[in-house]
């Protein structure tokens, strides 16, 4: 009776879709992947592909990897991956040479900084609690960092190292070279020839050079012309060299969007009697950074893993720090897993910048578009 | 009304715009031709002539977006030369309504409406923003305050061009072919707009080619060709009965004949 009672009912389901062979997973099969010969063989390629690669890699990352034991002769049997390499030595991993038992301080330092820069990020809250955030959590995150008050031992920058390291250069350079990228790019379209020309010059020959170079001058030309006595700290020889560094192509970034925004806007602007300043801020700037999101952002990404070139004028940055965890003999055959993980940690900052650029994107187009 | 001065509700005899000897080049263009102009307070004109013949280039002489090479310029007492703070000032008091809207589109109408009076007259919030309200109710768009740009009409969009002029309360407006860019049935609206504010006393000059606004409230229509001024009279002078061979030749030509 039931199986008599659905078929009734069928017809008169199927009257209201429309025709089944439009909709369904069948249908977007046929549409995506087999419409035609050389997509049917695409398609057949890939998947020969994928089939070839997923399982043996998830294999080696997670079904005959080892995680557990205390040293490398635990993944003497293994044919996967060893994690239990980062067991053992993810605190230098994370922290390299800071005092051991001082290493909560960087942990929570470098929550604190992550947590205001991903505040920052959110339109919602930009305002007065957030500066005043910053004027509480940036002196925290040096406090905690360097230590030497209350009870808290001193720990010089050279100890520095591992991922706080990492993620104050990024953070530090992004957020210092922007503004200064944006002044050189207004530089570089001003009408008083003196800014244009020392705008024009300062761009051009900074990235004429290697970011390598840069930070070797600063570590090691730079002090020869300090007089005698006067030292200033590597790291933040190093942190000015790549402010400087990307000031620059952050600067042709903004410049691109000052051009593509219409005359008519920088005209009406004029028109209704705004200064420069005023013009530039209120008007100019808003709507040109918001065309070069993808670009600024993308240079973000960039700056972030540029920071590993620090190894150069021997800080130890994340990237180091987990290639160093391998140096023992013992757990040199273990190389590929040290790698592995710094480009899982790499790559989990990365791509949650690309995925905050996309936010930042539909949320300000939102504005102004239907 | 065959006396120009005669008809323009002057009140001062000084003019309020004096163009003497006017010259201006783009690279080797000669864009403006020896041009001499007086507009008196509350004075109408209306531009006119062919497309390059440095019409709009004139009136954008007046709030300096363009610069002039020779001969001098004297708005409203003040000369116009190099010096920013002046050239600041003159903006203040001149509005300027372009073909193309320029509205701001990453601000709300009301915004469009507030921020010059609240940056450069530095006047509160409050008091601006109620300002720009009875300018949207003037311009008869009110309800589209808290809307962007790109959500409005092109015929909304001039005339809230046109109030976030007003709002900076200026002396003199210009207008550079406002209804060129327009659908036809929304040409209507804005020329209303703008007949209202011309009933006013305000000092306008318009580039357009729309003669029933011409007529209906120009004190002068100037034709202009390559450059200079080549015939002023009254519009109904210039269109019914005109004295230059290229001006017959052009009204000739827009009007259909």
């Amino acid at each position: 009776m039931t199986y008599i009672d659905q078929t009734t009912e069928e017809p008169v389901v199927r009257a209201v879709s429309p025709p089944s062979s439009q909709i369904g997973p069948v249908a977007w099969v046929r549409k995506n992947l087999f419409s035609s010969i050389p997509n049917t063989l695409l398609t057949l390629v890939a998947l020969f592909l994928l089939w070839k690669l997923i399982p043996p890699l998830l294999d080696w990352l997670l079904f005959s990897a080892t995680f557990s034991g205390s040293g490398p002769e635990a993944c003497k049997a293994t044919t996967g991956a060893c994690w239990t390499l980062v067991g053992v030595k993810h605190r230098f991993m994370l922290f390299g040479f800071y005092t051991y038992e001082e290493q909560w301080r960087p942990a929570i330092a470098t929550i604190v900084l992550l947590a205001l820069i991903c505040g920052s990020g959110y339109p919602r809250f930009w305002g007065k609690p957030l500066a005043l955030a910053w004027l509480i959590g940036l002196p925290l995150f040096c406090v905690l960092m360097w230590g030497g008050v209350l009870g808290m031992p001193m720990v010089e920058t050279d100890k520095w190292g591992g991922l706080p390291l990492t993620v104050v250069l990024a953070a530090v350079g992004i957020v210092v070279s922007f503004p200064f990228g944006v002044v050189l790019a207004l530089g570089r379209r001003s009408t008083l020839p003196a800014i244009r020309t020392v705008s024009t010059l300062y761009i051009e020959l900074i990235r004429g050079v290697p970011l390598i170079s840069v930070l070797f001058m600063a570590s090691v030309m730079f002090p020869l012309f300090l007089p005698e006595g006067v030292t200033i700290n590597k790291l933040l020889r190093a942190q000015v060299g790549i402010i400087l560094f990307t000031a620059a192509y952050q600067a042709e970034t903004v410049r691109g969007g000052l051009q593509a925004l219409p005359k008519g806007q920088y005209e009406a602007a004029d028109a209704l009697g705004l200064s420069y300043w005023q013009k530039t801020l209120l008007i100019v700037l808003p709507q040109s950074l918001k065309l070069v999101i993808p670009s600024l952002v993308n240079q973000f990404i960039s700056t972030f893993k540029d920071t590993s070139l620090v190894l150069i004028i021997g800080l130890y940055d994340f990237l180091t720090t987990s290639r160093t965890a391998v140096a023992d003999p013992a757990w040199q055959p273990f190389y590929v897993e040290a790698y592995a993980f710094a480009a899982i940690v790499y790559f989990a900052f990365c791509f949650s910048m690309s995925r905050y650029s996309q936010f930042l994107e539909r949320r300000l187009g939102a504005q102004g578009r239907r | 009304m065959t006396n120009t001065a005669a008809a323009a509700p002057a009140t001062s005899n000084e003019p309020i715009i004096s163009f003497e000897e006017v010259n201006k080049w783009y690279g080797q263009f000669h864009a403006l031709r020896n041009i001499n102009l007086a507009i008196a307070h509350g004075e109408k004109v209306v531009l006119l002539g062919p497309s390059g013949s440095g019409k709009s280039t004139l009136i954008r002489c007046i709030n300096r977006l363009e610069e002039h090479q020779a001969g001098r310029i004297i708005v409203d007492g003040t000369e116009l030369k190099g010096d920013v703070k002046a050239i600041e000032r003159i903006r203040r008091d001149v509005g300027m309504v372009f073909q193309s809207f320029n509205l701001f589109p990453h601000l709300t109408i009301l915004d469009n409406l507030t921020l010059a009076p609240r940056w450069v007259k530095k006047m509160p919030k409050r008091e601006a923003e109620e300002l720009a309200m009875m300018y949207l109710e003037r311009v008869r768009i009110p309800e589209q305050a808290l809307k962007y740009p790109a959500q409005l009409s092109g015929g909304q969009q001039q005339r809230v061009a046109i109030a976030r002029s007003l709002c900076m309360k200026p002396k003199i407006m210009l207008f550079d072919e406002p209804t060129s860019a327009l659908d036809p049935e929304m040409v209507k609206e804005v020329l209303d707009v703008m007949i209202e504010l011309a009933n006013e006393g305000m000092t306008m000059m318009c580039v357009t080619h729309e003669m029933s606004f011409a007529r209906a409230v120009a004190d002068r229509a100037i034709f202009m060709a390559e450059g200079s001024i080549v015939e002023v009279d009254t519009p109904h002078e210039l269109f019914s009965n005109p004295k230059n061979e290229r001006t017959k030749q052009f009204l000739g030509q827009i009007l259909g004949h």
